[in-house]
C-alpha cells in the first residue's frame, strides 16, 4: 500500500469545564492514504469533529492535545498557528457545515477564491481570476464568470457550498476535511453536493476524511468507516464489511436504529438503551458497558483495545472483548438486540373510510405580503407560502407531510394550530369547522383535542419551569384547577412516555435531548388529545436515541388510539411511521397516498427524485442504484403564474415534446389518479 | 465551525429512557444544580466578592450605626458647631450643631430604601410593559412603545425638581417620581430583548395549548430574562442614589430636616475647604455604596452569563 498522507496516533484532546476536565477525544489512530475517503461516524460529543479541529490545529488555546498527528511526513502538533496557517489550505482543505458563516458576507465568492489561491501561490490578480472562474466552473457553478462576481448571499445554501468546495481544493491540498457537510442542506441539494464532493477528490486526488451523523452518506462515499464512541474509535473497517458484518455491539446497534426508507416492513428500531456517557471522569471499563445489552461482568473491568477479533477480515478492528462471538448481528445464536413487539392498533380494524375524520383541509391557502420600503411599506408581491392544500386524516391514523425546507410544511402547520378560518378554504378539526368558533370556550375545547410537538427539544420546554409545571401547563390551560388531579396526570403522564415520575421537579436542563423530547411528548398526551401535530419531532436527536422516540410515538398510538400529523424531512422516518404520506412542493401538494404505495411506486417526477436522493445505509444498495439528480434550487415562491411549479427542474419536462412542454407551463396540474388504490399525484403525464 | 464540546452544560441526570423496560438508573450521578452554579461563578470574581461585603458592611452600618451614638440626626449641639472629628463626634458636627455621624447613619439609610425602592419599582414596571408589547405585537406594541418614547424624551430631571420642590421634598414623593420617569429605559430593552423570545418554540406551544396573554409573559417571559433584570435591577440602585444625591445636591431632592446623602454632600460641599469632614465622610458613602453595587451588577451579569470567560479553566 502506498505511504499514507495524514496520519494520526494516540490523539488525546481534552477540555477544562464547568464540572471537571472532558476527554474529548481519547486515543483515535488513522492513516489516510492518497486517493481515499475515510468516514468517521459517530454521535454528537463522540469526539469526531474535535478529531478533525485538531487535524486542522483550529481547537482552542485552552484544549490540551497529545500524541501526533503527521502530515507528508511533518508534525503538525509542534508547530504554531503561523505555521499552522502555511499548511491549512495549502496541504489541508476543510469544509465546514454551515456554507452561510463559512464565506465572507461582505466579498464577491470570485474575490475570497482569489484572496486563497493567493495567499499560497504566487499568481498574478488576473491567473488567479481565471483560475477561480474555472474553480467555480468545476464544481457546477452555472454561467462561472459571471456569478463570481456574486456575493455569497446571493446564492443558495447548496451553491455556497460549492462555492466553499470550491475555496478548499483551490490549492490541490492532500487532504481534505468535510465536517458534516451536507447536514444543513436538503436531501436533493445533499446528493448533489455528495456528487461534487466525489468529483472534487477526483480532480485533485486529495484524501477525503467525511465526517458525519448520516449512516447513508458513509455507505455512499466512504472506503473505510471509523466508528467513534465516547471519544475513542469503537469500530474500524472497510465500508462493506462494517456495513455487512459488524461486530461491536453499538455499531450493531446504531445501524438497526436508522429506518430505512427502502424497506417496507413496520419493524420496530432497534432502541439503545440510556444516552452516551459523559467524557468527565470515565470510569474503567467499557464506556459503551452501561449500555450494552451483552455485557458481561468483564466489561467493566477495562477498556478493551481496538484490535481484530476472530474470522475478522483485513483491516477491521473492533474494541469489543464479546466481538469472537458475535456474527450476523447475533450472539451465541440470540439477536443482540432484542426486538419489542409491533403495537396494533384497535382502531385500524376498521376500513378508513368508515372512521371518523380528525382534521380536514379543503384547499387551503396562505399567502404572504412580500412588503418593500423603509418607512411606508408597500407590498410589492405575494409570497404563495401554501395553494390549495387538500388533505384529510382519520382516526387512528398518522399522515406523512414530507417536502424540502421552503415547501410550505411549517405554514400548513401553523395555519392548522391558529385554529383561525384561512385566507381560502375550509379547515375542521374533529368535524368541527373553526370559521364557525365561538367564543374561548369553543377554542378551549378544541385545543383540548389538538396538541403539538416541536422540532427542537431545547426549545420547546421553558427553561425556568419544572418539568411538573410544564406538564400541568396545558392541563391548567384548559381549566383543571384541582391540585391533586394535576399532580396524578402528571405522574400518568411521566410513566407513559417511559420517565420516572419522581424527577417531576426537575428543570428540563437535567434531562438529555431523547428525555426532553420525551417530555414534549407528555405535555402534549397531558389532555388526552385526538390529533397530535408533531413537528420533525426527532431531527435533533441523535439516532440511536432517535429510535426510541420513534418506537414511543408507535405504541402511543396504537395504545391511546391518536392521529398523527407528522411532519418531516427525513423520509426514511416517515415511511417507518407513517400510514398515510403527502409529499409537498412549493406550497403544493404533488403526490399523496398509502405509504408504501408512494414510496415502492413514486409517480410524481419530484417524489421520484427526492425518493433516490435518500441515502440508504448499504454500501451495496447505495453504490448499484440509479440517482435521479435534480439541477437548482427551489425556484421562488412569489410567482403565481399557471403551470406546474416543478417544471423548471422537472427531468420529465426535457424528455417530453413541445405541446406536452406547453401544457406543463400553461396548466396547473390537479391532483389525479387513484382508482381502486390511495394514491393520486399532480403530473400530467404521470 | 463548531466543535461538538461536550460536558460544557449544567450535568445530566440520567433517568429510565424506554418505555418498555421501565428500569431505574444511576440517580446518583453528580447534579449542579443552576443556583449552586451561578453561586459559584459569582464567587469565583473576586470584585463582585468585595462588592457584596462593602455593601453588607453599608447595610448594617445604616441599621445599627445609630447604636454606636448618643445622638439622634436631628440632635443639636450648641457646644460644638462645626468642630472637626472628636472622641465625642466621630465625624465632627456640622455649622447648626448636628451630629454628622449620625446624619450620616439616616442619610445612609434614607438614600438606600429610596434607592432600593425605586430600582425595584421601575424594573418590575419595565418588565412587564416592556414584555406585554413585545408579545402583544401589532397595534398594542406600536401604542406602547411610542408612550415610552415620548416618556423618554420628555426633560423628566426638570419635572423631577419642580414636583419634589411642590411636596416639600417628601422622600416617597421623591420614590414616586422618580419611577414614573425612571422605567421608560429598562422597559425599551426588554422590550428589544423579548422581541427575540416571543418566537421561541415554548411560548408558541403555550400560545397553542390555549394559554392567556398575562400569564405568557408573566411565566414564560419575564423568568427568561430574570437575568437581564437582576443586572438592571443592581445597576438601577447606583443610578437612583447618583439621581437622588444629585437632586438633593442642587435643593431639589430630600429637604430639611430630613437628610440624605446628597443633602449631606450638598451642605458639605460650602464648606469643604473649612469643615472637610462635612464632605468627605458623605462622600465616601456614597462611593462606597456606587462601587459596591457596580461590582455586583458586574458580578452578576458575569455569573448568569453562560459565555462569559467566568467558565474557569482545569
Amino acid at each position: 500500500m502506498s505511504v499514507p498522507v495524514l496520519s494520526v496516533r494516540d490523539l488525546e484532546v481534552s477540555f477544562p469545564s464547568e464540572a471537571g476536565r472532558v476527554d474529548a477525544v481519547r486515543g483515535v489512530d488513522f492513516d489516510l492514504h492518497p486517493g481515499r475517503t475515510l468516514g468517521i461516524v459517530g454521535e454528537s460529543g463522540s469526539g469526531k469533529s474535535v478529531t478533525s479541529m485538531a487535524v486542522m490545529g483550529l481547537l482552542p488555546d485552552y484544549a490540551a492535545v497529545s500524541g501526533s498527528i503527521t502530515l507528508n511526513g511533518r508534525d503538525l502538533l509542534g508547530l504554531d498557528d503561523r505555521q499552522l496557517s502555511k499548511i491549512r489550505g495549502r496541504e489541508l482543505g476543510m469544509i465546514f457545515q454551515d456554507p452561510l458563516s463559512s464565506l465572507t458576507p461582505i466579498f464577491s465568492v470570485g474575490r475570497q477564491l482569489v484572496e486563497a489561491l493567493q495567499i499560497h501561490q504566487d499568481l498574478d490578480r488576473d491567473v488567479a481570476w481565471k483560475r477561480a472562474v474555472e474553480l467555480l466552473d468545476l464544481v457546477g457553478i452555472p454561467n462561472a464568470a459571471a456569478r463570481a462576481r456574486s456575493f455569497p448571499h446571493e446564492f443558495s445554501g447548496g451553491m455556497r457550498q460549492r462555492v466553499v468546495i470550491a475555496t478548499a481544493i483551490a490549492n490541490n491540498p492532500g487532504v481534505l476535511i468535510a465536517d458534516e457537510p451536507t447536514t444543513a442542506l436538503d436531501v436533493t441539494v445533499q446528493a448533489q453536493i455528495l456528487e461534487v464532493l466525489k468529483l472534487a477528490q477526483a480532480e485533485t486526488g486529495a484524501a477525503l476524511i467525511l465526517i458525519t451523523h448520516d449512516l447513508g452518506v458513509v455507505a455512499g462515499t466512504a472506503d473505510e468507516v471509523m466508528v467513534m464512541y465516547a471519544g475513542r474509535p469503537v469500530e474500524k473497517a472497510p465500508v462493506d464489511v462494517l456495513f455487512a458484518r459488524p461486530r461491536m455491539p453499538y455499531t450493531i446497534g446504531v445501524l438497526g436504529a436508522v429506518p430505512r426508507v427502502d424497506s417496507a416492513a413496520r419493524a420496530p428500531l432497534v432502541p439503545i438503551t440510556g444516552n452516551p456517557p459523559l467524557l468527565i471522569d470515565l470510569p474503567p471499563g467499557c464506556p459503551f458497558e452501561p449500555r450494552c445489552p451483552i455485557s458481561v461482568a468483564r466489561c467493566a473491568d477495562g477498556e478493551p483495545e481496538l484490535g481484530p477479533a476472530s474470522r475478522t477480515t483485513a483491516g477491521h478492528t473492533v474494541a469489543c472483548i464479546r466481538a469472537d462471538g458475535i456474527e450476523d448481528g447475533q450472539i451465541d445464536g440470540a439477536p443482540v438486540y432484542p426486538l419489542p413487539p409491533v403495537p396494533e392498533s384497535p382502531a385500524v380494524a376498521l376500513p378508513r373510510d368508515q372512521r371518523p375524520a380528525v382534521l380536514e383541509l379543503t384547499a387551503v391557502s396562505k399567502t404572504y405580503p412580500l412588503l418593500k420600503g423603509a418607512l411606508l411599506k408597500r407590498r410589492v408581491g405575494w409570497v404563495y407560502a401554501v395553494s390549495e392544500v387538500s388533505l384529510d386524516i382519520r382516526e387512528g391514523e398518522t399522515l406523512g407531510l414530507v417536502g424540502e425546507s421552503g415547501c410550505g410544511k411549517t405554514t400548513t402547520l401553523v395555519e392548522i394550530m391558529n385554529l383561525r378560518r384561512p385566507e381560502h378554504g375550509t379547515l375542521r378539526v374533529g368535524g368541527v369547522d373553526v370559521a364557525e368558533l365561538r367564543g374561548r370556550g369553543a377554542e378551549r375545547e378544541l385545543r383540548r383535542r389538538l396538541q403539538m410537538v416541536f422540532q427542537d427539544p431545547m426549545g420547546s420546554l421553558d427553561p425556568r419551569l419544572t418539568v411538573f409545571d410544564i406538564l400541568a401547563e396545558p392541563l391548567r390551560a384548559v381549566g383543571e384547577a384541582d391540585r391533586a388531579a394535576i399532580g396524578r396526570r402528571v405522574e400518568k403522564l411521566m410513566e407513559l412516555v417511559g420517565l420516572d415520575p419522581e424527577h417531576s421537579d426537575r428543570f428540563p436542563t437535567a434531562f438529555s435531548g431523547g428525555q426532553r423530547q420525551r417530555i414534549g411528548i407528555a405535555r402534549a398526551l397531558a389532555t388526552s388529545p385526538s390529533l397530535v401535530v408533531l413537528d420533525e419531532p426527532v431531527s435533533a436527536l441523535d439516532v440511536s436515541i432517535q429510535a426510541g422516540v420513534i418506537n414511543l410515538l408507535n405504541e402511543l398510538k396504537a395504545e391511546l388510539g391518536l392521529s398523527y400529523l407528522f411532519v418531516a424531512h427525513d423520509l426514511s422516518v416517515v415511511r417507518n411511521i407513517s400510514d398515510r404520506v403527502a409529499v409537498m412542493y412549493l406550497g403544493r401538494i404533488v403526490e399523496i397516498g398509502a405509504v408504501d404505495e408512494v414510496f415502492e411506486h413514486p409517480r410524481h417526477p419530484y417524489t421520484e427524485a427526492l425518493l433516490s436522493a435518500i441515502p440508504v445505509p448499504d454500501p451495496q444498495v447505495e453504490r448499484t442504484r440509479k440517482r435521479v439528480l435534480l439541477r437548482g434550487d427551489l425556484p421562488s415562491p412569489t410567482d403565481s403564474s399557471p403551470g406546474c411549479r416543478f417544471v423548471s427542474r422537472c427531468p420529465l419536462h426535457l424528455t417530453l415534446d413541445d405541446a406536452q412542454r406547453a401544457r406543463c407551463t400553461d396548466e396547473t396540474p390537479a391532483l389525479t389518479g387513484g382508482g381502486d388504490v390511495d394514491h393520486r399525484n399532480a403530473c400530467h403525464f404521470r | 465551525m463548531t466543535a461538538n464540546i461536550p460536558g460544557l452544560e449544567p450535568l445530566v441526570d440520567d433517568v429510565s429512557s424506554v418505555p418498555s423496560a421501565v428500569e431505574e438508573r444511576g440517580v446518583g450521578r453528580r447534579h449542579t444544580s443552576r443556583r449552586r452554579l451561578y453561586l459559584r461563578r459569582f464567587l469565583r470574581n473576586r470584585g463582585a466578592v468585595v462588592g457584596l461585603a462593602i455593601l453588607a458592611l453599608l447595610i448594617l452600618f445604616a441599621l445599627a450605626g445609630s447604636l454606636f451614638t448618643s445622638y439622634t440626626y436631628t440632635d443639636v449641639d450648641f457646644a460644638n458647631l462645626s468642630s472637626a472629628p472628636s472622641p465625642e463626634h466621630v465625624f465632627g458636627t456640622n455649622g447648626a450643631g448636628n451630629d454628622t455621624y449620625a446624619q450620616a447613619v439616616h442619610g445612609l439609610q434614607r438614600s438606600l430604601v429610596i434607592a432600593l425602592a425605586v430600582s425595584l419599582l421601575t424594573t418590575m414596571i419595565a418588565a412587564f410593559v416592556g414584555a406585554a408589547a413585545a408579545y402583544l405585537g401589532g397595534l398594542p406594541e406600536k401604542i406602547i412603545l411610542g408612550v415610552v418614547h415620548f416618556l423618554l424624551v420628555v426633560p423628566s430631571f426638570l419635572i423631577l425638581a419642580l414636583v419634589s420642590q411642590r411636596a416639600h421634598g417628601d422622600w416617597r414623593v421623591l420614590i414616586l417620581v422618580l419611577t414614573v420617569f425612571g422605567w421608560m429605559f429598562g422597559a425599551r430593552v426588554v422590550w428589544s430583548l423579548t422581541t427575540s423570545l416571543r418566537e421561541r418554540e415554548y411560548v408558541q406551544a403555550a400560545r397553542y395549548m390555549g394559554v392567556g396573554p398575562v400569564r405568557i409573559v408573566l411565566r414564560h417571559l419575564i423568568p427568561n430574562i430574570g437575568s437581564l433584570l437582576i443586572v438592571s435591577f443592581t445597576l438601577g440602585v447606583v443610578a437612583t442614589v447618583q439621581s437622588e444625591t444629585a437632586l438633593s445636591f442642587i435643593g431639589f431632592g430630600v429637604q430639611l430636616p430630613d437628610v440624605s446623602l446628597g443633602t449631606m454632600l450638598s451642605d458639605g460641599a460650602n464648606t469643604v475647604s473649612s469643615a472637610p469632614w462635612l464632605f468627605y465622610f458623605p462622600a465616601g458613602l456614597v462611593t462606597l455604596l456606587t462601587v459596591s453595587m457596580a461590582l455586583i451588577g458586574d458580578g452578576l451579569r458575569d455569573a448568569l452569563d453562560p459565555t462569559s470567560r467566568s467558565g474557569g479553566r482545569a
